[in-house]
């Protein structure tokens, strides 16, 4: 089974999309902020990290640049979910090597297609 | 609903365009005309089709029957078929053909709000170094105006674009207008539209070499369903290809299936002699 760890500060949002990934047949771990998620990866790198961007302690954006430096950082696909819309955001995202991105609000349709897009279903 | 006023419904979209409309969905007929009838400045569905009896005005009955159409479309819907179209089927034709010879000319028919036509033309502006500058006419139709004038705009919703678009190419090909996405005039200016009824006479729009009519026939009486794919067959090159949805049957003598390729279809040189 593929694991997928979902770090966002939002406990409801953790919650829906644990269940739409659970869906999909993912393995889930949560996280509450970017430091939170780099201690669960240096621990055991998930296939998939669905991803804040503004979170308190480290932001998505630090957190997916310092993941990128970490040993074996490079091998998970990271999909940003955030309401940050705007074209500077997503490109700075792709740069730093996330492999899709959604702009909240999202459905179960949503990240279906985007997991799929990033070859992870 | 009162029975006369879903009789009148399922009457005028099944005679203007051929669209199957179950009666006993009147939760589904309520939905797509109370917008309409608030459009329209009517207090409610039943004074809207009152005025249209007594009326019989024909620009009201055709928003009916437009608002009544299935608009259900997303960017690169089964994207595969968009790379085999890109990756192979034109830069084929285009060989085919051969240096100065006439435009290449896609059909996207039935494409609703216009995703289909702008994902075809996303791929094929991505490979235009390998079609070797050949020129290739896009168009888009659908029976709806208000369709085809949301294509036109090329402006998209966020939940839209996010339905089947890779963020990649929502970078590459659109600029962020307010809370909308407005699609890039280059790719804009690829596709060209036109409200057309398919149950019309299709003759004067000429010969396409790629027809793509992909889960429009779900909603269509099968009679209609029928004359649309054989009018289909008129238009197409011999050498062309239909293109279904990827679960859709074309069940018609006119086209034969592309092995292996779900709802790709080629013309029947039989039927095409028969005919």
């Amino acid at each position: 089974m593929r694991t997928c760890l979902i770090v966002d500060d939002s406990r409801v949002i953790r919650k829906v999309a644990r269940r739409i990934l659970e869906d999909l047949d993912f393995e889930i771990a949560e996280a509450g902020d970017g430091m939170e998620a780099l201690a669960w990866c240096r621990a055991a790198m998930p296939d998939a990290i669905l991803l804040d961007w503004n979170m308190p302690v480290m932001s998505g954006i630090d957190f997916l640049r310092q993941l990128r430096k970490e040993p074996g950082g490079e091998t998970p696909q990271v999909v940003f979910c955030t309401v940050e819309n705007n074209l500077d955001n997503i490109r700075q995202a792709l740069d730093a090597g996330a492999a899709e991105y959604i702009m909240k609000p999202f459905d179960g349709d949503i990240i279906e297609a985007k997991f799929a897009q990033a070859g992870l279903i | 609903m009162k029975r006369e006023d879903l009789d009148l419904i399922v009457a005028l979209s099944r005679g203007r365009a051929g669209l199957r409309i179950d009666p006993e969905k009147t939760y589904l007929i309520e939905s797509r005309l109370a917008p309409l009838a608030r459009r329209e400045g009517f207090g409610s569905i039943p004074e809207m089709l009152n005025a249209l009896r007594e009326r019989k005005e024909d620009r009201l009955a055709w928003a009916l029957v437009e608002a009544m159409t299935l608009s259900e479309t997303a960017f690169f819907r089964d994207p595969q078929v968009f790379a085999y179209l890109a990756q192979e089927v034109v830069p084929a034709l285009i060989r085919r053909r051969g240096p100065g010879a006439a435009p290449l000319r896609i059909w996207s028919a039935g494409c609703a709000t216009g995703q289909e036509p702008y994902s075809l033309a996303m791929a094929l502006h991505e490979r235009r170094r390998d079609l070797g500058g050949a020129q290739i006419d896009l168009y888009g139709s659908d029976l709806s105006e208000r369709c085809m004038e949301k294509a036109q705009s090329g402006l998209f919703t966020q939940f839209e674009v996010q339905r089947g678009l890779p963020i990649r190419q929502l970078v590459e090909h659109f600029e962020k207008q307010d809370e909308m996405w407005l699609l890039s005039p280059r790719i804009r200016q690829m596709v060209r539209w036109r409200r057309i009824n398919l149950l019309a006479d299709l003759t004067p729009l000429g010969q396409f070499d790629v027809i793509l009519c992909r889960n429009v026939g779900a909603g269509l009486e099968e009679a209609a369903r029928t004359k649309i794919l054989d009018s289909l067959a008129q238009r197409l090159a011999p050498d062309g290809m239909l293109v279904l949805g990827t679960a859709e049957t074309a069940g018609s003598e006119a086209f034969l299936p592309i092995a292996g390729r779900g709802g790709l279809y080629t013309p029947n040189p039989a039927a095409r002699a028969a005919a």
